[in-house]
């Protein structure tokens, strides 16, 4: 079915939808990796956004139970050059068509998607819609500049979770804490900030022994302390950090008592917590290749990316830069220089990317040794 | 970390000979690690023995040992130069077992020489078979359960522990040489004692078959700070069982999971750090269960190799010039990536489009060999090719393969019908499996069916359905239809060609080409930038589409497009792509825009520094003149490529497009054989008597009319294909049964044989009026043999003066006749001192690197000056050349590849490669060529002689001379009785066939050090194969010529007279030229 991609620019693309009729509207961003759309589609920080994939070749390998990192589908729309319908892997159940369709998620193949990567790359990431009804490009690029704007945009409560839950071997497991939780207390506790985790977080730090507990983005500091945690873990995310004012008054809080790590929107939320500001990226990063450099050892790691803001640090004398970005420079972690804080830019959990950053976990794990003798 | 500062001169071993298994993608990787090496400073000592390099150039590294490269010759270069390092892991296998060799001999330490990029420890861990083994298992990964062998008694009681089939390897061999696949105990002996014989170590692994799993291989960069990176991923469509080299591959890896893809990316990082590569480039190959996704350790080469090659070009990343850096100290992050100039090396590409490599085969020269595919390697070529997605790589891929095929169909109306013959050819795996597979579908296979029978994964088989599916469509549409535009567009999207077009539509190709541009469906360009348009690329380094967007323009500068030779194959192979290269660095010097078109992943041309603009694209009508239409370029270079672009120079002309160079008249003039005949009789120069026979009728008439032995081939072929020479009618007409066509448009070119001549090979730099003599190579072997498999001699050695001067002459005047603007290359054969034409190549030959080589003169820099108008005589190569020295060219043969196929040389070019001996005296060269191509000859010992009766004669100077050296003399009864008879002291032996112990027994016994064995007539070929089998599969020097055998008693006497030194050609050309 014919459809269109327009751009808030005007800029316009022609394709065919995969997954039938439809319209839908986002940020279009794209994303470099090379496998792992599986994991993409389920990533709750790409709520808001419709990812164009730059490998041309999508859904080769199909859909399977396994590769999910959250509950379902979260992007608004998915940008490729050309689809397989019938896939081959020995894990697969379902073809890429079927599994968006079966979430109501429109795709679009077909799709000159160098030129579209091209254009965002120098022009920015830019709302714009997908529609197979209104295929004039005109009025849908008029449309687009009507989106919302990624900065300033609160997702947290579209995307993380409303009720608490626990990390089991199966999956998650719905809890109450209204009168305390009943930690199963095989390790340390550790009480994950839910902005649109991604599972592997979850299943990393079980792996470490953590004892995981997942809590809404809106709970609060006095919350979190009644709950005897022994850690605090925030998770990526979608939208502007900037925009989440009362989850950084609840960090600032936290530092002050826990130790506490964050990853990608959660290293943002705890740069602004610390005094940092941050900003939007121009095209963001989002892929597998991104070399960052652990300036603690000096070595090298090729990383998962998918952030569009950035954190400044040049007025936090007390906060330390860990990692930096080798492509641009910007920066992709740090460290508090006495409180036990860590946090990271990209993505250590990979799913999808490399697994070079695993170590991450490790060092929360043993910061919160060395703070709690667990 | 920066560079090391406490290593002055490093030392480099190039491959030698281009072989099956190692070809000009080491030229490419040891040319860029030469280069990065004097980039940072380092005085570069450079040995290869192969004068078809451009890493042999005398201008790149500082000293350049065109020696033969075995441990001994090695050895006295490293006691000459001193060098502080030896970088091992640059020149494929045969640099990295003469490396080890140097080193366990005690070499390195002695002259205290550090190993730089993988030490003796790790090399012998990945290189050996038991070693690796116990490393993966110690790191927690799968191998197939095998067992090492080092005799036959090993082999068998491995047999009984594994279960069939079983997978030979032998232990330090590369491409594969000596395995296979035994499905019983009888194939087991067999294969084993091939693969005890060519193991360097007499070693061979027998190995649980993983046929039909998905075969997989990453290249793998590690620092010495152990940052590690993936550069690329690649799956292969051939299922195990065939050769990685022999498999048609696709990058990046199309079929994984990320997070199975990561798990291998896990497994190939610790490999590396497990075997201990300290710097450089290393590739891991897996094979992954399709059933279940288990994953095994097939194997790993601690260097650079043919996959790395194809991965740099297939990213963009280049690893053997970071392999390079990264061995003299540097680490990923101090490295910045050309292509982006922003970001450094520490990083993976990411590319967004789909790369496929297929393997270029040439069974038709090997009758007798199985057109089979297994885990010896076969194929001597390859192409590569991009497009946006895998259908379009594929089409244009089959298309740069020059086999005829002008995409996956070429025929599109019949069908074909035997589904069991079409199932035959999908279950063993051959060089035509993939159109069998589409008539497989086209026959009604189902998919599952195809898969059975192929274990290809089912992925590929859908694509291959979707292009089968298409051209079902568009043989219903036509142009005017409503949706034709549309159509067109999809056809080309999916790669198909416009002869593929023309074809369906019985339309020409013109006439398709003229329809598309009218619905302005044209090719665009993008760029190969290894970050997926992440970042600003700026090494221009392109491929066509049919796509939306402008992101290349052409330039408003002076430029020029060379057309390159695609695809190796036997009688096109790196001699072209040092020419097309020089060609570009002429364009550069002279300030004229080089534009390089190629399809060949291997070459130096392909790399992308060594142009202006590289357009990786195949050479067909169609793709290039989309190029030079594009371009609009100053003029197009078809002289240096070979036959490829040599055959598009008429059309490209017509189409209006401006070459530049000797015209595609001359061309014609020297091509066609009537026209030809009218310049050598204007002239008053001389060629064998000869007709042209369109029918069979007419055949017998010009046979009856000339009279035996006559030379047989059909017109306009390459590397002599199909050509024969035949001594009596009842040969000749052999010949005919089996050649494939005579007809008008396929005519069979008679020759009178010139029985006993020299032949004379001559290349010369004309511009139409100045003509220079760029060598005048004498042939060892006489005429009759082709060209390129024989060894020639600079300057000629037996040839009188005055015959010299009249071949000179000759060589001016048909330049002048022929109006050659550039390179030209004249076959003579010189009978009783009257010298005949042959043949007159008017472009750059095969023998153009050789002949610059030796004596200093850049032919096909000049050439390229000369087609840009530069005067000969301003130039004045007379005053370049280098003299004082006599250079030997030798063939080299892949024989040991195709068991059972005959070592005799004819007419038909079975040569892969070459190289060069260089020193004072001929029979000193001569030494230094043959040890290079095959090993050193024995300077004492015996030598077995059976030579047929028209040779006996002559064989007597050459019996005489391996005599007056002490050599004990064996020959069979009849050459016996003449040998005594001439009072050489000769014993005899059985032919085999006459009794016990043959001769055959006594070669497996190792009592015979050479072989001279000549024959006449198919019966005697036939009565003496098994000599010559034998002396391949145990490896005993052997000749099959009788002017070999008298150069070689003349070499073995002048190194037993005066030894062998070693010199680098810099000091050679030292000497005060003319």
């Amino acid at each position: 079915m014919k459809a269109i991609l327009a751009l808030e620019d005007g800029t316009w693309f022609g394709g065919t939808s995969f997954t039938g009729p439809g319209e839908t509207q986002g940020e279009v961003i794209f994303n470099t990796g090379m496998t792992g759309y599986q994991e993409i589609l389920t990533d709750p920080s790409y709520a808001g956004q419709m990812v164009c994939m730059t490998y041309p070749l999508i859904g080769n390998y199909g859909v399977n139970p396994q590769d999910v990192e959250s509950k379902r589908l979260y992007l608004d729309g998915f940008i490729v050059k050309e689809c397989c319908k019938k896939p081959s892997n020995w894990r697969s159940t379902m073809s890429l068509p079927e599994y968006l369709r079966a979430s109501g998620v429109l795709g679009i193949e077909g799709i000159d998607t160098r030129a579209l990567t091209t254009h965002l790359r120098l022009k920015g990431a830019m709302r714009g819609l997908i529609s197979t009804q209104e295929l004039d490009p005109a009025k849908l690029s008029a449309r687009a500049k009507a989106i919302p704007e990624m900065e300033g945009l609160s997702l947290g409560d579209k995307v993380g979770t409303l009720e608490p839950y626990a990390w089991t071997s199966t999956g998650p497991r719905t809890v109450s804490v209204k009168d305390g939780y009943a930690w199963r207390d095989r390790g340390p506790r550790v009480v994950v900030f839910d902005f649109g985790v991604k599972w592997n977080i979850l299943r990393l730090l079980t792996e470490l022994g953590f004892d995981v507990l997942t809590v809404p983005w809106s709970t609060t500091a006095e919350q979190v302390r009644a709950l005897n945690a022994d850690a605090v873990f925030i998770s990526n995310g979608p939208g502007d950090p900037a925009a989440l004012t009362e989850a950084v008054d609840t960090f600032k809080s936290l530092v002050e008592t826990h130790p506490v790590a964050g990853i990608c929107l959660g290293h943002q939320l705890l740069g602004l917590a610390l005094g940092g500001t941050t900003f939007k990226l121009p095209f963001g990063h989002h892929g597998c290749n991104h070399p960052v450099k652990d300036l603690t050892t000096g070595k090298i790691e090729i990383s998962s990316q998918n952030h569009g803001f950035c954190v400044d640090l040049s007025c936090c004398p007390d906060v330390v830069p860990t990692h930096v970005n080798l492509n641009d420079q910007t920066l992709e972690g740090f460290a508090h220089r006495t409180k036990p804080v860590i946090a990271i830019q990209y993505h250590p959990e990979a799913a999808p990317g490399p697994h070079d950053s695993r170590y991450f976990f490790g060092r929360f794990r043993d910061m919160v040794r060395e703070r709690t003798g667990k | 970390m920066p560079k090391r500062t406490d290593l002055k001169k490093i030392m480099l071993i190039g491959s030698g000979p281009i072989i099956i298994g190692q070809a000009c993608e080491f030229d490419y990787s040891g040319t860029q690690a030469v280069k990065a090496l004097k980039e940072e400073g380092y005085e570069v000592v450079l040995v290869n023995s192969n004068p078809a390099t451009i890493m042999t150039d005398p201008d790149l590294a500082d000293r350049t040992y065109i020696e033969p490269i075995d441990p001994e010759t090695v050895a006295k270069i490293i006691e000459k130069e001193r060098p502080d390092a030896l970088l091992p892991t640059l020149g494929g296998q045969t640099g990295l077992n003469t490396a080890i060799a140097v080193a366990e001999a005690g070499i390195l330490d002695k002259y205290g020489v550090e190993l730089i990029g993988a030490n003796l420890a790790v090399i012998k861990k990945a290189e050996s078979r038991e070693l690796f083994r116990k490393a993966m298992r110690d790191i927690g990964l799968k191998v197939p359960e095998s067992g090492i062998a080092r005799n036959m008694d090993e082999v068998r009681d491995c047999g009984r522990k594994l279960t069939f089939p079983i997978i030979v390897r032998p232990a330090f061999t590369m491409g594969g040489t000596g395995g296979g696949v035994a499905y019983n105990m009888d194939d087991l002996e067999e294969i084993s004692a091939r693969g005890l014989a060519a193991s360097l170590k007499s070693e061979i692994m027998l190995e649980q078959s993983l046929l039909g799993w998905k075969e997989f291989e990453l290249e793998v960069m590690r620092d010495k700070k152990d940052n590690c990176v993936i550069i690329c991923s690649i799956e292969n469509l051939d299922p195990m069982g065939v050769h990685t080299g022999d498999s048609i591959t696709v990058a990046p890896a199309q079929t994984l999971t990320d997070c199975e893809y990561q798990k291998m990316r896990d497994a190939a990082i610790a490999i590396m750090r497990e075997i201990g590569v300290e710097t450089g480039g290393s590739n891991v190959q897996f094979a992954i269960n399709p059933v279940d996704g288990e994953m095994m350790i097939i194997e790993m080469n601690p260097r650079v190799s043919r996959s790395s090659a194809l991965a740099s070009k297939a990213t963009g990343f280049p690893i053997a010039k970071i392999a390079a850096k990264l061995a003299v100290g540097y680490t990923l992050d101090e490295i910045p990536n050309d292509i982006t100039r922003e970001t450094m090396a520490s990083f993976e590409p990411a590319i967004d489009y789909c790369v496929v490599k297929i393997p270029r085969f040439t069974f038709e020269k090997f009758p007798g060999a199985k057109d089979e595919l297994t885990t010896a390697m076969k194929s001597v070529g390859e192409t590569m090719a991009i497009g946006r997605t895998f259908k379009e790589a594929l089409q244009k891929g089959l298309r740069s393969l020059e086999t005829g095929m002008p995409g996956l169909g070429k025929l599109f109306s019949s069908l074909p019908r035997d589904r069991e013959d079409i199932l035959a050819k999908l279950r063993t795996p051959n060089s035509q499996r993939l159109y069998a597979l589409r008539h497989a579908l086209l026959s009604g296979l189902t998919e599952e069916d195809i898969f059975e029978a192929s274990a290809i994964d089912p992925w590929f088989i859908r694509q291959i359905k979707d292009l089968v599916d298409y051209e079902a469509v568009l043989q219903t549409v036509k142009p005017g239809d409503d949706d034709f535009a549309a159509n067109m567009l999809k056809a080309k999207e999916y790669g198909f060609s416009d002869r593929q077009l023309s074809t369906m539509w019985s339309l020409s190709e013109f006439e398709v080409r003229a329809l598309r541009k009218s619905l302005n469906i044209e090719p665009v360009y993008y760029l190969v930038d290894t970050c997926a348009a992440e970042f600003t690329a700026h090494t221009p380094y392109y491929y066509s589409t049919y796509e939306t967007g402008r992101e290349v323009q052409p330039k408003k500068v002076k430029k020029v497009v060379i057309l390159g030779g695609g695809p190796n194959r036997i009688g096109q192979g790196i001699e072209f792509d040092y020419c097309c290269c020089h060609c570009s660095f002429a364009l550069r010097e002279e300030g004229v825009m080089s534009i390089m078109v190629n399809s060949n992943p291997e070459t130096v041309s392909t790399d992308y520094d060594t142009s202006d603009r590289l357009y990786f694209e195949p050479l067909t009508f169609e793709d290039v003149l989309n190029i030079i239409e594009f371009e609009q370029p100053d003029g197009v270079v078809v002289q240096f490529g070979g036959q490829t672009p040599l055959n598009l120079a008429v059309p490209l002309m017509k189409a209006g497009v401006k070459l530049i160079g000797t015209s595609p008249d001359s061309i014609d003039r020297a091509e066609d054989r009537k026209r030809f005949k009218e310049v050598v009789d204007k002239l008053g120069l001389m060629q064998p008597e000869s007709g042209t026979a369109m029918s069979l009728t007419e055949a017998r008439e010009i046979a009856a009319h000339l009279d035996y032995p006559l030379v047989l081939r059909p017109s306009y072929v390459l590397g002599g294909r199909g050509m024969d020479i035949v001594y009596g009618l009842d040969e000749f007409e052999a010949y005919f049964a089996n050649c494939s066509v005579i007809s008008p448009d396929h005519p069979i070119l008679i020759d009178k044989f010139l029985d006993h001549a020299l032949e004379v090979d001559v290349d010369a730099l004309s511009d139409g009026t100045d003509t220079y003599i760029g060598g005048i190579m004498e042939h060892i072997e006489e005429a009759g043999i082709h060209s390129g498999d024989s060894a020639c001699v600079l300057p000629p050695y037996s040839i009188p003066a005055h015959v010299v001067k009249e071949i000179e002459r000759q060589t001016v005047a048909l330049a002048q006749e022929l109006n050659v603007i550039g390179l030209m290359n004249i076959q003579f054969a010189v009978k009783d001192e009257v010298v005949f034409i042959l043949e007159v190549n008017p472009r750059a030959s095969r023998t153009a690197p050789f002949v610059s080589k030796a004596t200093g003169v850049p032919l096909a820099k000049l050439a390229t000056k000369v087609m840009l108008g530069a005067k000969v005589k301003d130039l004045d190569p007379w005053s370049m050349r280098k003299e004082g020295h006599v250079s030997v060219k030798e063939s080299v043969f892949p024989f040991n590849r195709f068991p059972g196929v005959d070592v005799l040389l004819g007419p038909e070019m079975r040569s892969t490669g070459e190289v060069m001996g260089i020193d004072s005296t001929f029979g000193l060269a001569y030494m230094k060529a043959l040890m290079a191509a095959s090993g050193r000859p024995p300077l004492s010992g015996t030598v077995f002689i059976s030579v047929n009766d028209r040779d006996k004669p002559d064989m007597l100077v050459a019996a005489q001379g391996f005599h007056s050296l002490g050599f004990k003399i064996v020959a069979t009864k009849g050459t016996a009785k003449f040998l005594i008879a001439n009072g050489i002291k000769t014993e005899a032996v059985f032919k085999v066939g006459e009794g016990r112990p043959n001769i055959v027994d006594a070669m497996i016994n190792k009592t015979i050090d050479l072989v001279i064995n000549t024959v006449t007539g198919k019966k005697t070929v036939h009565e003496s194969k098994s000599i010559r089998q034998t002396a391949l599969l145990y490896s005993i020097p052997y000749t099959t010529t009788i002017s070999g055998a008298k150069a070689m008693a003349e070499a073995v006497r002048e190194v037993r007279e005066s030894g062998l030194g070693v010199r680098c050609i810099q000091e050679y050309y030292g000497k005060v030229g003319k």
